[in-house]
């Protein structure tokens, strides 16, 4: 019978792929040609969305962006056996896009069928867990030590010193749970990988449950992914069937619990305590740390809560080992980074490269420039809170310590691009706004700072007395930096200011009073 | 009024029990009924242990949650830099000006609620809009113009 795939991924969807996948089913039923459809992850070239392949024994072959009105023509075109049609594209693994990628943590994203526990198993799933069950738990987190990974949520924390201390920290109950609160713009590896790999996840939490010692775990899901959310469930479900969840995971002693909990929309329970506050059942407000949460988390127990991608990286290390993983990259940044580009480009979608990738490379060989034809003028990286780089920043290497020296940051590896019609003032009073409306309204600085730059941003954009009001804005970025308890408010300045320091001109002051 | 406050108890009783209850509960009871009225606060606060003040401040608390009932249909336009880049601030003016009202309000003909949305990680097609469930891509004016006259037409 003939496969075709046609992707269930959230941004699949927001281009049709239901009603293409429908409009197939029933050409192929009129036509009397039995047809076997699996909903596959996207391979993250979203302009190509709704992508269809078909099996041929050649391998997958592509057609794209395909439309509803476009499906008769191509069963007439021959494109089960791979035939030629205006949409075809050739070989999918041949396509520029996919060939120079490194894609360890989305290997299968937009091979498998996502909820396929049999896919899931045919394209090495759980080689990484069935490792880990024979392993001590030390092995296990020196090996995700050894590895070099870092928490992919932002902060960069090195993931086997954060479960180190988990498995030390004596208790009855631990948990793990996972970070899916994937708020910042430009952003969606965290999703991508909950819709088209969920097992992968689950596997990734259920090694992290057997090395700390944690038979719990919880995934706090944005309530904005509802597609995210169902494709976790149906995972969930069959794998706790076949016994990969629950009382002694595959005839082991381990016991590993999981539940899909969802947010409700406040970008700060991102923010690894408020979201355990409002796992709790609670307002999402940040705590004061110390305690970490490694040591008192999630109902005052030892909790290891790390990021999706952070842990969708683990059953490749725990498969392929350590070394493997840590090839990759550079300096201290090892691995892979799945790397969103979004905004004002040609080519939107996801690459997974190993660290060390420019921002060159990344926006023009791989996004092809902007959308718009127009120069791009400047990238937010790392999301609302990350910095804003110029053209003459563009060949940064993607790694960690590099971002650092130009005082940005990775983030989750989202790039938001803009055309040179952006007003970077606009932008900057955005991000005050932004923070004003996310705040949990526990500290001052970003409570009242935030309300307060927009007010002055305002001023600034009206053209009244720019210098004094710039000079406030610093004055506020100082404080802001300074004076609050964590990141929203604390690294709403690196938007804000980086859009002052590269582009004055937007502010209604020259680069050379910048200067003085 | 009488046949909402079984359901809630049915709801309370059916999520009381477990870990961290208060989220759970208040999704189901949103899912169900579109929105948390003020009247059950009560009942949840004593199934759970809390003050009614603190299931209210909760409440309150996430964007999501809503106090009152929103129009048939709920409209989620992404105001985040993605979006941004991509105009959707032509499109957020548009919608605002052909249906009349701004964020957080509802159509007089009760059809449809505006909301802002910070991000609906489909920023590789922006700009990005939600309607009820589903989800819409490179969006266009005249796209949510005609989603959103098909959502006003069918009346439940
Ligand atoms: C305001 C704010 C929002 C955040 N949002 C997220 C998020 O959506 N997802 C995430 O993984 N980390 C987010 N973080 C970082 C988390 O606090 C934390 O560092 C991360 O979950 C740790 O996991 P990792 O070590 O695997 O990166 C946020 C931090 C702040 C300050
Ligand atoms: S910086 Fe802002 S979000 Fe963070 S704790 Fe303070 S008030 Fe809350
Ligand atoms: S910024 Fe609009 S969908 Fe992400």
């Amino acid at each position: 019978m003939n496969t075709v795939y046609i992707p269930r991924d959230s941004s699949a969807i927001s281009l049709g792929a239901n009603l293409v996948a429908a409009a197939i089913a029933k050409e192929a039923e009129s036509r009397n040609i039995p047809l076997n459809i699996i909903r596959n992850g996207s391979r993250g070239m979203f302009w190509l969305e709704p992508l269809v392949e078909v099996a041929t024994s050649v391998g997958r072959i592509a057609y794209g962006p395909v439309t509803t009105d476009q499906v008769a023509s191509l069963f007439d075109a021959g494109f089960l056996d791979g035939g030629q049609h205006a949409l075809s594209l050739g070989p999918t693994e041949e396509l520029p896009w996919m060939k120079h990628q490194e894609r360890l943590t989305f290997a299968r994203v937009g091979i498998t069928d996502p909820v396929s526990l049999q896919d899931y198993l045919a394209h090495d799933g759980y080689k990484g867990l069935r490792n880990a069950i024979d392993m001590a738990p030390q092995d296990i987190v020196q090996q995700v030590t050894d590895s070099g990974l870092r928490g992919r949520g932002g902060a960069a924390f090195p993931t086997g010193i954060k479960w180190k201390t988990v498995l030390e920290a004596p208790a009855e109950q631990k948990y793990v749970v996972c970070n899916a609160d994937e708020g910042d713009s430009g952003t969606f590896s965290d999703r991508m990988i909950m819709e088209g790999d969920p097992f992968v996840l689950i596997e990734g939490m259920t090694i992290a449950g057997i090395a700390v010692g944690a038979t719990q775990g919880y995934i706090y899901v944005r309530s904005e992914y509802p597609h995210s959310i169902a494709a976790l469930n149906l995972a969930i479900k069959s794998a706790y069937e076949a016994g990969y969840l629950g009382r002694g995971i595959l005839g082991s002693r381990h016991d590993f619990y999981l539940e899909v909990r969802r947010a409700a929309g406040a970008y700060v329970c991102g923010e690894e305590t408020a979201l355990l506050e409002s796992l709790e059942g609670k307002r999402g407000l940040v705590r004061f740390k110390p305690p970490l949460p490694a040591i008192s988390g999630l109902f005052g127990k030892p909790t290891v809560i790390n990021n999706v991608i952070s842990l969708a990286s683990v059953p490749i290390i725990l498969d392929k080992g350590s070394v493997y993983y840590r090839d990759y990259g550079m300096g201290r940044s090892r691995g892979t980074l799945p790397i969103q580009l979004a905004g004002n480009i040609k080519h939107g979608g996801l690459v997974e490269k190993a660290f060390g990738v420019t921002l060159r490379e990344l926006l023009y060989d791989y996004g092809g420039g902007s959308a718009s034809g127009r120069p791009i003028k400047a990238v937010q990286v790392g999301g609302p809170l990350g910095a804003y780089l110029p053209e003459s920043q563009f060949d940064t290497p993607l790694d960690y310590e590099e971002f650092g020296k130009l005082w940005a940051v990775l983030g989750h590896g989202g790039i938001v691009a803009f055309d040179d019609t952006v007003d970077m003032a606009h932008m900057a009073r955005y991000a005050f706004e932004f923070c004003a409306v996310e705040s949990c309204g526990k500290c001052t600085p970003c409570r009242i700072g935030s309300t307060r730059g927009v007010e002055v941003m305002d001023k600034i954009i009206a053209g009244t007395d720019p210098a004094k009001h710039i000079a406030l804005v610093r004055d506020l970025g100082d404080t802001m930096l300074n004076g609050s308890l964590c990141a929203l408010g604390g690294m709403t300045p690196y938007p804000v200011l980086s859009a002052l320091n590269h582009f004055p001109e937007d502010f209604g002051i020259s680069k050379k009073e910048q200067a003085a | 009024m009488h046949d909402q406050m079984a359901r809630i108890q049915s709801h309370i009783e059916s999520h009381q029990h477990m870990a961290g209850a208060l989220m759970p509960l208040l999704h189901a009871i949103q899912d169900d009924l579109s929105y948390i009225p003020e009247e059950c606060y009560g009942l949840i606060a004593k199934a759970l242990n809390l003050s009614v003040a603190e299931v209210h401040g909760v409440v309150t608390f996430y964007h999501h949650f809503r106090t009152r009932p929103p129009g048939r249909h709920v409209l989620q336009v992404c105001r985040a830099e993605s979006c941004q880049a991509m105009g959707c601030g032509a499109l957020e003016s548009h919608v605002k000006s052909s249906l009349g009202i701004d964020y957080h309000e509802t159509t007089s003909d009760g059809s449809i609620t505006l909301e802002p949305v910070y991000c609906l990680g489909n920023c590789a097609c922006s700009p990005a809009i939600m309607l009820d469930d589903e989800i819409y891509g490179r969006v266009s004016p005249q796209q949510v113009e005609s989603l959103l006259a098909s959502a006003r037409r069918d009346n439940p």
